[in-house]
């Protein structure tokens, strides 16, 4: 392991003060001497058959340089086709036996289309402006089709199907059963059973999707600049759709204003684009929108669980049943993940024997649900820890009680679940303390003083959630690291950065890793033309992915830096300590002899240069984790409902977590409190309606409401920090976290708040109208004052 | 479309142009004056990404059409500390850790400057309302918070 020197240092960020002078370079900052401008016109109908797209006026409008259908697309340019959705490791299939059906998605739809906003047409224009008006001139024929909206009825046998060739509209379908849920069920003492819904919202980063594209005139190379998250994922798709060898294509990710998963799918319009400016030869830009964004970039959650739990008589849980509908929206692009994770993160930290899990995704005439911050967690930890809160009432226990009870202990780690990871291993709890999480959240969130103040108008209640993450899956972040003649050190690394300040904490790892001083490391990510190989910036990967590939790289330049500075010294390498960049004798700091000069000494102009030894003083690496690392956290609520209008207000948001060792504690909180803050808007405020056409309601951020300044928390933090002992870093992931938990904490304290009244709440946001049905409805059904249900 | 000519001060320059009736001023500024700092992320008048100041007061730039500008002093983010120092507002939003990706960043310093500038003394529920003007989807705000507070206690400190 690495001395602990940087890591865990609260450093200032170096992104910032760029940023800060408005000089960050987002998407829309490049603009290539001549570049033309995109705008797509999209469908108005969740169904339909196009009959008839006629572009004879657009093209000839003014400004105008070219106008697409799809036949002209697809001529051009393949389908979107997610080869790595169709991949299901071998030990995934013996555990689960899984249907994955993918479908490849049409840059922009032929002969059909089966949601709004689905691109049917661009046009490319001397200015965004004039590609607009030209849109309007377009005329498509359109033929309505019947259209399904909600996932549980399109698997009915008479819904509408969404692929006309299958015999139904289940995308996936798998299911996982261990020990004997039927025997533990008939001999609980108690059992609950619920529907519960968590509801579709999305990542919506301020920044929204844009592509550049440019060929170059003398060498025909391409290069796309995109605010993307996997910069290499694109170029090798763009590879294979586009027809061009990896290596004359180029994919930049510059700054980017955010992403939490949105921006690591792959889209229509990131094809169309380059494809535009290759048929054109001249570059092409294209940003989305706003209202593009909520209607065509992917969504996240939308689940349907009737989840059972069976309890004995002090509260341990002997059996979970859960029989989940997950709604795709109209295509699966990447396969199993979100739904998989839904079912790896259902046991969350809870040891539980006996499991029957059904999984159906159901295609519908809706946008396409993808990874959102979580992917599948907050979905099933909403459901899960609401039937916790479920069950403690039914059992008369206090529900943090009822948790602890049954959490995995520290000495069971490792613990295995018996499930296996998406990754193909058998999912293994590597470390934690999970009840540790859970008495550190109560400490934090202090709930009695707060419940104290309870009203009959006012009241007040206090919630909690539960989860575990697999963080930091493979395959593999590569990362280079090379120290230039003059003591500078550049960090290459396969991911791309959307605010998480890799430049920074990837900077303490490597000067670390390295005995170097934090100022003399550059890094530098989200470009495929600065390293060959990469992944992306997903699935809180890259800190520990990328973060133990630097180690790896930089602690083989330091090993040969030191071989090569014992041989220009002439004394041993065991002899040697490197530290803040100068290697000096054991014994005598005095003398030194900086690393950059090592690097020059190498240098094929130096005549007395080593033998055998290659000309830079650099070294690559490409780590693969063996399987993920398990971050856990559990959050804590404090609310006061407002009975008369249905206000939930948040009075205290507690969170303990455990991210394994923490680089930087200043930005690792920052990405809790951010995770947090996501959570908090989809318990409370977002939510994308469709209606029964499939037109989706909260088109602009005036339906589609993001939470301000005004709805913060006081947020309290806490880090119980078990180092994984899965790499060398022992770091686990911790992007996602903070997102997870929101919903279901907030659900139950809301829950808790109005349990007096009867109210059980089965589905979010919460926002005054649901929660004043929930409270007219709960007192309609006779539930009436106090004490009806459970203490 | 008939162009128009305007003038109009530009974090201090004046500037002169011809541009179409219809042209945002986000658009003017970003497209046509080259000034990148200044975010367009909902061109609706939500998120106040676009923030700039038009005579004295924080505007969206997104609603207004660069023609209203004619006449008038705009400042952007580039305005704000055009060399040397990063200016108050900024100092206190790396600080604080009050930004991740920027984006909002500029938008949020805009808005913030104009308040601390107009009532250096704003209190607590005040600097609340300024801010819900502007979105951030990376920080969960508590930073930005922190970062205004900082912001005022400096402004004030060098009053
Ligand atoms: S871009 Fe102007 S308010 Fe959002
Ligand atoms: S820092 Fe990313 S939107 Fe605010």
């Amino acid at each position: 392991m690495p001395p602990d020197g940087l890591i865990g240092q609260a450093l200032p960020r170096v992104e910032d003060e760029r940023l800060l002078r408005g000089a960050g370079r987002y998407v829309d900052d490049i603009h290539p001497e001549g570049c033309l401008e995109a705008a797509f016109l999209r469908s108005p109908f969740a169904h339909a058959r196009v009959t008839n797209v006629d572009l004879s006026e657009a093209v000839r409008a003014p400004g105008v340089v070219a106008a697409f259908d799809g036949a002209q697309a697809a001529a051009l340019a393949g389908p979107l086709v997610f080869d790595m959705a169709r991949i299901v490791p071998e030990p995934v299939r013996r555990s689960v036996d899984p249907l994955v059906r993918v479908q490849p998605m049409p840059s922009l739809a032929t002969d059909r289309v089966t949601f709004v906003g689905q691109p049917v047409a661009m046009v490319v224009a001397e200015s965004r402006y004039l590609a607009e008006d030209a849109l309007q001139l377009i005329d498509v024929e359109y033929e309505d089709l019947p259209v399904v909206v909600d996932p549980e009825r399109a698997l009915e046998p008479d819904a509408p199907l969404l692929e006309p060739e299958w015999e139904d509209n289940v995308a996936i379908a798998f299911n996982f059963r261990k020990g004997d849920p039927d025997a533990a069920f008939a001999a609980a003492h108690a059992t609950v059973e619920e529907r519960f819904r968590s509801h579709r919202y999305m990542a919506a980063p301020i920044e929204t999707r844009g592509v550049v594209a440019a060929v170059d005139p003398f060498d025909g190379r391409l290069t796309v600049w995109a605010s993307s998250q996997t910069p290499h994922l694109l170029r090798d798709f763009l590879a294979g759709a586009l027809g061009y060898a990896p290596d004359r294509l180029r994919v930049v990710a510059p700054d980017v204003g955010g992403g939490f998963g949105m921006k690591g799918s792959i889209y229509p319009e990131d094809l169309l684009v380059p494809m535009a400016a290759r048929e054109l030869g001249r570059p092409v830009k294209w940003i989305e929108d706003r209202a593009e964004d909520l209607a065509s970039s992917t969504h996240g959650r939308e689940q349907v669980h009737r989840i059972a739990l069976a309890a004995d008589a002090d509260g341990r849980i002997l059996a979970l049943r859960d029989d989940i509908v997950h709604n795709a929206g109209a295509f699966t692009t990447l396969g199993l993940v979100v739904p998989y994770n839904s079912l790896t993160h259902l046991l969350g930290p809870y040891d539980i024997e006996a499991v029957d899990v059904r999984m159906r995704v159901a295609l519908t005439n809706t946008g396409v649900t993808a990874p959102f911050r979580g992917a599948g967690r907050p979905e099933t930890v909403f459901a899960v820890e609401r039937a916790m809160d479920r069950l403690a009432r039914e059992l008369g226990m206090d529900p943090a009680e009822l948790r602890e009870r049954n959490m995995v202990r520290p000495e069971q780690m490792p613990y295995a679940t018996g499930l296996v990871y998406r990754d193909g291993a058998d999912q293994v709890y590597d470390s934690g303390d999970y009840p540790g999480l859970l008495r550190k959240a109560r400490e934090l969130v202090d709930a009695e003083e707060l419940l104290a103040q309870s009203s009959e108008e006012r009241r007040i209640g206090v919630g909690y959630a539960a989860y575990t993450e697999g963080t930091g899956v493979g395959p593999f972040e590569s990362a280079r690291v090379s120290v230039e003649p003059g003591g500078k050190v550049i960090v290459r690394y396969g991911g791309a950065s959307q605010g998480q300040g890799h430049r920074t904490t990837l900077a303490q790892i490597a000067a670390d890793a390295l005995g170097v001083r934090f100022e003399d490391v550059e890094v530098r990510g989200g470009d495929s033309g600065e390293l060959a190989q990469g992944f992306g910036t997903i699935a809180s990967r890259t800190l520990v992915l990328a973060g133990n590939a630097i180690v790896e790289a930089a602690t083989e330049v330091r090993e040969r830096a030191k071989r090569i500075a014992a041989e220009m010294l002439e004394i041993s390498p065991d002899d040697l300590e490197l530290a803040e960049g100068a290697f000096s004798p054991k014994g005598s700091p005095g003398t030194k002899l900086p690393l950059g000069d090592v690097a020059g000494f190498l240098s094929p102009f130096n005549p007395a240069r080593p033998k055998g030894e290659s000309a830079d003083l650099a070294a690559g690496s490409i780590y693969r984790p063996s399987t993920v690392t398990y971050a856990a956290g559990v959050h804590a609520v404090v609310v006061a409902v407002d009975v008369a209008t249905g206000m939930v207000e948040l009075l205290r948001y507690a969170v303990a977590h455990d991210c394994g060792r923490v680089v930087n504690p200043t930005i690792a909180d920052g990405q809790i409190a951010g995770g947090v803050m996501q959570g908090i808007g989809g318990a409370l405020y977002e939510e994308l309606v469709y209606d029964d056409a499939g037109q989706l309601v909260t088109g602009s951020f005036l339906d589609y409401l993001l939470p301000t300044a005004s709805e913060a928390p006081e947020l309290r933090l806490a880090h119980l920090d078990v180092p994984s002992p899965l790499n060398p870093l022992g770091v686990k992931g911790l992007g996602e976290g903070g997102a997870i938990g929101p919903p279901a904490a907030i659900a139950n304290a809301v829950e808790d708040a109005l349990h007096e009244l009867g109210v059980v709440v089965r589905e979010g946001p919460l926002g005054p109208s649901r929660v004043r049905e929930l409270i007219r409805e709960a007192v309609k059904a006779g539930h009436g004052k106090v004490n009806t249900v459970g203490s | 479309m008939a162009e128009v000519d305007i003038r109009l001060t530009l974090n201090g320059e004046e500037r002169s142009a011809s541009v179409e009736p219809r042209l945002l001023l986000s658009d003017f500024i970003r497209h046509h004056m080259r000034l990148t700092g200044t975010h367009v992320g909902c061109e609706h008048g939500v998120c106040g990404a676009c923030t700039v100041i038009v005579d004295g007061e924080p505007q969206r730039s997104c609603l207004m059409f660069a023609v209203q500008a004619d006449g008038a002093s705009v400042e952007t983010i580039e305005g704000v500390a055009p060399n040397g120092e990063l200016g108050p507002v900024q100092q206190a939003f790396h600080e604080a850790h009050g930004m991740q990706c920027g984006f909002c960043t500029p938008g949020f310093v805009m808005s913030l400057t104009a308040l601390l500038r107009n009532s250096p003394d704003a209190d607590d529920d005040e600097l609340l309302d300024s801010l819900s003007g502007n979105l951030c989807r990376c920080t969960g705000y508590v930073n930005i918070i922190e970062a205004a507070r900082l912001a005022r206690e400096r402004m004030n400190g060098a009053a």
